[in-house]
């Protein structure tokens, strides 16, 4: 008897869509686009305000709060929340586990501190930022 | 008891005949308590002797029935008839070389465990006469890791083994954060290769697909996640003044 192990094919390109657990993957980790998105923006922003032109500085503010804009910074805000912030708190407690004696601290205490912590830190950017 | 007819799907492969794999359908009057396991052992026995499978103990314990069942990689002995359709699809577990029909190449992983040096290693010996007191609060620390039967399902339901097999993969790395956290070890320094490498912990994107699928619940994600955060910690505590290189 001679041995001829046979290697299956993996698609490189394709191998996500074998299962919905590989494409809800990629849904969050498609987000990195929109950071880099942002990242561009924001670096957009700076040489605006580097110009020195109070001008140009209001023209591109006023771009962003309109219509279209808005509901893309919309959209966007909502599909972070649901593919990145869920999907990483609700990870949280698998990298952070807190042992307290012979108990674990349950993952919901993890994930509900998450989520206090992020209000708070939403509150003081929008304090910082004369919203509230 | 209820029966039903299963239509089960088997992929087949003879090294000696078959350039590739081509599926077989057998009709199996199956219990409605069976697992699909005993569906194949009744093919075994009553329709096809040919049939190559790996089980031993029938019990989630031996960790050799793991195979793809509808495209999931489950123990065919926990997986029950009675939760499945009528048609099922079994194949040998994803990501492994097939040797024969169900039955894959395990070399890979066997090389990988023994890298990881999955014992406890002591610098200092033990007390004269006495063994190594644990309190059980350590010993609730790792035990989830103990539980891993080598099933290998976490290495067929990893996108990044599957991509890359340098990647040391699920299983192994969870055994390897089990004895570095074990009080009575002494041996993470030499199990840094493992923990530290491209091919280690950093390798892995976090999908969680491993943890999914787990049928022991071990949750080797939650161990990789936990060895990167004490990677990092250990990275930038040596840059500090003072730390150790």
């Amino acid at each position: 008897m001679s041995r001829n192990p046979y290697v299956r094919p993996v698609s490189k390109t394709t191998w996500y869509m074998r299962n919905g657990r590989y494409r809800k993957y990629m849904l969050r980790e498609v987000t990195c686009l929109l950071v880099g998105f942002y990242s561009f923006l924001a670096i957009f922003a700076l040489a605006v305000l580097a110009g020195g032109s109070e001008e140009a500085w209001n023209a591109f503010l006023a771009a962003q709060q309109n219509g279209f804009w808005v509901s893309f910074h919309a959209a966007v805000l909502i599909y972070y929340l649901v593919y990145m912030t869920f999907d990483w708190f609700k990870l949280a407690p698998k990298a952070m586990p807190v042992q307290l004696g012979e108990q674990k601290l349950p993952d919901l205490v993890i994930v509900v501190a998450h989520y206090v912590a992020w209000v708070i830190v939403t509150l003081v950017v929008f304090w910082l930022a004369g919203v509230v | 008891m209820s029966e039903r007819l299963l239509k089960i799907e088997v992929l087949r492969y003879d090294p000696e005949q078959d350039s590739e794999p081509h599926f077989q359908s057998y009709e199996v009057p199956c219990q409605n308590d069976w697992a699909i396991l005993d569906g194949l052992n009744y093919i075994k026995e009553n329709l096809d002797t040919t049939l190559a499978f790996r089980w031993s103990c029938h019990m989630m314990v031996c960790g050799s029935c793991g195979m793809m069942v509808n495209g999931e990689p489950v123990l065919t002995c926990k997986t029950f008839v009675r939760d499945l359709p009528d048609k099922v699809r079994i194949e040998p577990l994803e990501n492994f070389p097939i040797e024969r029909d169900l039955v894959v190449v395990l070399d890979d992983v066997m090389e990988k465990l023994q890298r990881a040096k999955p014992y406890i290693i002591r610098k200092d010996p033990p007390p004269e006469g006495k063994e190594h007191i644990q309190p059980r609060s350590a010993l609730y620390k790792f035990k989830q890791y103990t539980m891993c039967v080598n099933c290998m399902c976490c290495y067929a339901a990893c996108p990044q083994y599957a991509l890359d097999k340098e990647f040391i993969g699920p299983a192994v790395l969870a055994l390897a954060h089990r004895y570095n956290i074990d009080s009575r070890d002494q041996g993470k320094s030499e199990r840094l290769d493992i923990l530290a490498d491209h091919d280690g912990v950093w390798n892995c994107s976090f999908v969680g697909a491993c943890s999914e699928v787990c049928p022991k619940s071990v949750d080797p994600a939650a161990a990789l996640q936990q060895m990167k955060l004490d990677g990092a910690k250990a990275y930038w505590l040596q840059k500090l003044p003072g730390g150790k290189s």
